[in-house]
């Protein structure tokens, strides 16, 4: 068959294993660094949560989830190398999952971070899992025992739209549109927190563990001079007796994880199977041989489809208009049995691979196959003539397109991404479902390099302006300098990751993998009719 | 509690094995390297106990891994199959220091058998035939010794190299004289060495057996002449060139190389025999051979059960045959592309179909699913045929070839039938050079139409298309394994 993709790749050359060598040590530095997030709050941290009898955060979703099934984790890397690095994971661990039979979204505090307080990235990551669950309509289970918002940093936590109370306004939308909220109450849910508990439909607490109230023991006390306890004050038996803000009392973790499975036994949803779905199929290359075929500078070219061989099933891809505008290629193949329309960059984007890339999204709405853009892109052409084709305009329809589109849209950085081939392949302001990077990938607004030659240029024309010479090789050589490095600090994936850019970098042999859970996941949302608005032609 | 038998091996031969050990009612333990959880072998076991990543030198070349699943498990004796340790001379140490039964030659045999110039040495001491050859080119005495036709050759060379065949003692000052400028040249050093030029030979080798009483017997050869870049494809037993006589002579010198070392438990002494039924020992194989079923069908032992009686301290039956009752031919089957310089290949059995009939041995470490992996050796099975004469049991190997099914990676499936169908090797006329020498005929275009009924049955099958997707596929990512990101 003409659909399978052939590849040029020796595996036994010298390039393929220096490749390789490069690739599998940054998989490595990102596995390492996944093994210290894991480990949330640190030994002592999880040595404490054992003695109080709980599981620690990571073992409550191991035990909530069906055996055997797959959790998506989203975003792990946030908050990396911010707050000291006193935040893992943000110290909150979101993801897709599986229990009883759905597919759920789960957000679950990490009590050994910080008392499972709210720093800043700590809100976005939660009202991104929350917008998951939204686009995909996934039911919402919150693990909570938390602090509240961290209040050294209340000014950006608490007041602006994406802050804090964004949390329970889209537990109430959310609820409004038939996705079930529901919550179990593992520890303290102060203040702030108390609300998601109280928003939710269902609602699970702990016996002498969880704690609901607005204001705890201490604030009662100067407030009003009262003595209570916390159990007396909000806890389980209090709440699921007295006050009807819980629906359920557990005796611990183990219990209340029990209940929660029942409840979604009873929640009435069954995931939809659209579209002509196929048997998966093994790609005829090893995803391994991935690390091989990306070069090591980002600058060397290379055929995206030896990409493509090794993640399409059966390493199948029917290609369309394969000579023209070829630095975009354009496809639809299958992973994991389910169809996917691919656009993947082959170079720098001229009017007509914009042109092409349109045509094809517009012909992916219309049939209602997931997009899967695999971006590696310095941007679109320059220059006179470019120009005067008309590049914008083309460029424009491209991004009209993917911004309308409404399929379900993946993206995923294999290399750079760069200037408006950022907007044009669906970056995250065009919202896709899910955005991933590899290690190896880079984001900015332009290359390092040429922001930095740049400003050099304007600071010579300003210096030309005021009667002073051009600044010697050395002085342009020392200007660009900071340029670079920031370039660099800012451009690198651990950076993004670290600000939810993405929901999470990806080891490249395990891309597949990710791809098929979320082309099952994406399954789960209503299919909704795509309208355009006007292309500039 | 009977006593376990660890095998520290995978594949067909760790299968193999674990038959005999049930065959005695022994325990059954076998290791597994990450890429082998879903193996055969690993099912087959009584228990089986993962060793490390699927690369062998982190995995079933671990001795420290396998002697600690060896404590674990409670095994008494380590069968190590062949390749991987089974040769290694340390690691039987290891086993033996451990308190546990080794289940092949003493250490000393191994060390004994495993340095080229030692063993030689030991050879002619025992007074087994070895290829005449010398360092002292000038003397005359030493030129007749080694006799003609000869070659001469660098010392440091090898890849044939600077080699020279002189076939009158006239031509060999000439030669003499431009081999040492070429090795001079080409290795920067002008030792040469001269030796008797063996044409055509055949790979001739005899199967011999020790116990711990001091007896060593021998139970006849195995022609493995049929070979490519020096690895055997097809082998028989009895060879076509060996006389009872001749098998006669074989024997007691492969017994009297054996005795030299101390020999105990399976081994086999291989020969180059020349065409004038001269005959000189090559090395000998401390272990049991891939292709020892050959002497089994054609003999009517068990091997492996003699392995595990020997070592197990049992004394040799005394009514071992002496001569082959039957003829029986091996095809090894691998997973190579025969038609592009026999180049391994990997991928997913998907489909597979064993033969069966009288006289029929499939020995096979795959089934539907297997994954082929570049990890390990391409040989997927072995496929053996037994037959009253050579003929018998060629044709039936042909045919048991054309019943065997393996799809979804590429075999030998088709080059060994068509090796076996060659008039040389019905007429016997096989010797190392055999895959040089014979032009093997091509594939056969295939036919146009059963090609074209095949595709179209295929497509009138349900599900193949039409069919709602709902009906058809059950598989859902999300539950189809517990996938973590980045896990540990």
């Amino acid at each position: 068959m003409s659909e399978i993709l052939t590849t040029r790749i020796d595996p036994s050359s010298v390039d393929f294993q220096e490749n390789s060598a490069h690739h599998r040590s940054l998989a490595a530095r990102l596995r390492a660094e996944m093994d210290r997030i894991r480990q949330g709050g640190g030994p002592k941290a999880q040595a404490r949560l054992r003695e109080l009898g709980k599981l620690n955060v990571r073992e409550r979703i191991e035990s909530l989830l069906d055996p055997g099934s797959a959790f998506l984790e989203l975003a792990p890397f946030a908050a990396h190398d911010i707050y000291d690095g006193a935040a893992p994971a943000a110290g909150l661990v979101t993801g897709v999952g599986r229990v009883s039979g759905s597919d759920v979204l789960i957000v679950a505090n990490d009590p050994t971070v910080k008392g499972g307080t709210y720093f800043p990235i700590t809100v976005k990551k939660h009202l991104r899992a929350q917008e998951v669950a939204l686009e995909n309509n996934l039911p919402c289970i919150y693990l909570v025992d938390s602090g509240g918002a961290f209040l050294p940093l209340q000014a950006e936590v608490f007041p602006d739209r994406e802050h804090f109370g964004r949390i329970f306004y889209n537990q109430a939308r959310m609820s409004a549109a038939g996705i079930p909220q529901i919550a179990a109450v593992l520890g303290s849910c102060t203040a702030g927190g108390a609300y998601v508990p109280a928003m939710s439909d269902e609602t699970v607490i702990v016996k002498n563990q969880g704690t609901i109230f607005l204001a705890g023991p201490p604030l009662v006390k100067a407030a009003t001079g009262e003595d209570v306890t916390p159990e007396e004050l909000g806890g389980g038996d209090v709440h699921t007796r007295i006050s009807g803000v819980a629906d359920h009392l557990a005796e611990d973790d183990a219990h209340a994880l029990e209940i929660l499975r029942d409840i979604v036994q009873h929640l009435n949803r069954t995931k939809p199977s659209r579209g002509d779905l196929r048997a998966p199929e093994d790609p005829l290359y090893p995803s391994e041989e991935i690390y091989g075929v990306l070069p090591r500078d980002l600058r060397r070219p290379y055929d995206v489809r030896e990409i493509l061989a090794r993640i399409l099933d059966g390493s199948r891809l029917h290609e369309f208009k394969p000579r023209y505008g070829n630095t975009l290629v354009t496809g639809f193949g299958r992973i994991q049995g389910y169809p996917v329309a691919i656009l993947a960059n082959n170079g720098v984007l001229f009017s007509e691979s914009a042109l092409k890339a349109t045509h094809f999204i517009e012909m992916a709405s219309q049939r209602g196959i997931p997009l899967l853009f695999l971006q590696n892109i310095t941007g679109f052409m320059v220059g006179r003539a470019y120009e005067h084709g008309g590049i914008a305009k083309d460029g424009a329809k491209m991004v009209h397109a993917v911004a309308n589109a409404a399929v379900p849209k993946l993206t995923l950085l294999i290399g750079g991404s760069f200037g408006a081939g950022n907007y044009g392949m669906c970056g995250r302001a065009y919202q896709p479902r899910f955005l991933w990077t590899w290690p190896n990938s880079r984001i900015s607004v332009m290359g390092g390099e040429q922001a930095a030659d740049v400003l050099a240029t304007v600071k010579d024309d300003q210096r030309e302006r005021e009667g002073l010479p051009r600044m010697t090789a050395e002085e342009r050589e020392a200007f660009r300098r900071p340029t670079l490095e920031k370039y660099e600090r800012e451009g690198s994936p651990y950076y993004a990751s670290a600000r939810l850019w993405d929901d999470g970098i990806l080891d490249p042999g395990e891309t597949r993998t990710v791809l098929g859970l979320a082309l099952s996941i994406v399954q789960n949302s209503p299919e909704v009719p795509t309208r355009f608005g006007v292309f500039r032609m | 509690m009977p006593p376990k038998v660890l095998i520290a091996n995978r594949g067909e031969i760790a299968l193999r094995v674990m038959r005999a050990c049930r065959v005695r009612g022994l325990e059954t333990v076998a290791v597994y390297s990450e890429a082998d959880a879903l193996a055969r072998h690993v099912e087959f076991a009584g228990e089986a106990y993962e060793i490390g990543p699927p690369p062998a030198r982190d995995s079933y070349l671990c001795a420290e891994k396998i002697l600690e699943v060896a404590r674990a498990s409670h095994a008494s004796a380590i069968h190590p199959g062949f390749g991987f340790l089974s040769e290694n001379a340390s690691f039987a140490r290891a086993v033996l220091d451990a308190g546990l039964i080794w289940i092949g030659p003493p250490p000393s045999a191994i060390e004994a058998m495993g340095l080229k110039i030692e063993s030689r040495r030991r050879m002619i001491a025992a007074g087994v035939p070895v290829v005449p050859g010398t360092h002292s080119l000038e003397d005359a005495s030493e030129r007749l010794r080694v006799g003609l036709p000869c070659v001469v050759k660098a010392s440091a060379g090898g890849g044939g190299k600077g080699m020279r065949v002189v076939r009158s003692h006239d031509a060999l000052d000439a030669a003499i004289a431009s081999c040492r400028r070429e090795a001079q040249a080409a290795f920067g050093d002008p030792t040469l060495y001269l030796e008797r030029y063996i044409e055509r030979p055949r790979h001739v080798e005899i199967q011999v057996f020790g116990d711990s009483f001091g007896r060593v017997v021998s139970l006849g050869e195995r022609d493995c002449s049929i070979q490519r870049r020096h690895q055997k494809v097809i082998e028989e037993s009895p060879s076509p060139a060996v006389t009872p006589q001749l098998r006669q002579k074989l024997g007691e010198a492969a017994v009297a190389a054996a005795k030299a070392v101390g020999y105990i438990n399976a081994g086999t002494v291989e020969f180059l025999l020349a065409p004038d039924g001269e005959f000189y020992f090559l090395e000998m194989n401390t272990r049991l051979q891939v292709e020892h079923p050959v002497t089994e069908e054609a003999f009517g032992v068990d091997l492996v059960d003699l392995q595990l009686a020997v070592a197990f301290g049992d004394p040799l039956p005394l009514d071992l045959p002496d001569a082959p009752r039957s003829h029986a031919i091996e095809a090894r089957v691998y997973a190579e592309d025969s038609e592009a310089g026999y180049l391994p290949q990997t991928g997913k059995v998907l489909r597979y179909i064993e033969p069966a009939g009288p006289g029929i041995r499939m020995d096979s470490g795959i089934r539907e699913g297997s994954d082929v992996s570049v990890h390990y050796d391409p040989m997927l099975a072995k496929l053996i045929a037994r037959g009253r004469s050579r003929e018998e049991a060629r044709r039936r190997l042909v045919a048991a070839l054309d019943e065997t099914v393996i799809l979804g990676v590429k075999t030998n499936l088709s080059f060994l039938r068509r090796v076996l169908e060659t008039p040389e090797f019905i007429a016997c006329e096989t010797d190392t050079a055999f895959l040089e020498r014979v032009s093997v005929p091509p594939i056969p275009p295939p036919d146009e139409h059963l090609f074209r009924s095949a595709a179209a049955c295929f497509g009138a099958l349900p599900a193949a298309d039409g069919t709602p997707a709902s009906a058809v596929r059950r598989f859902d990512p999300m539950s189809a394994g517990a996938f973590r990101i980045l896990a540990p």
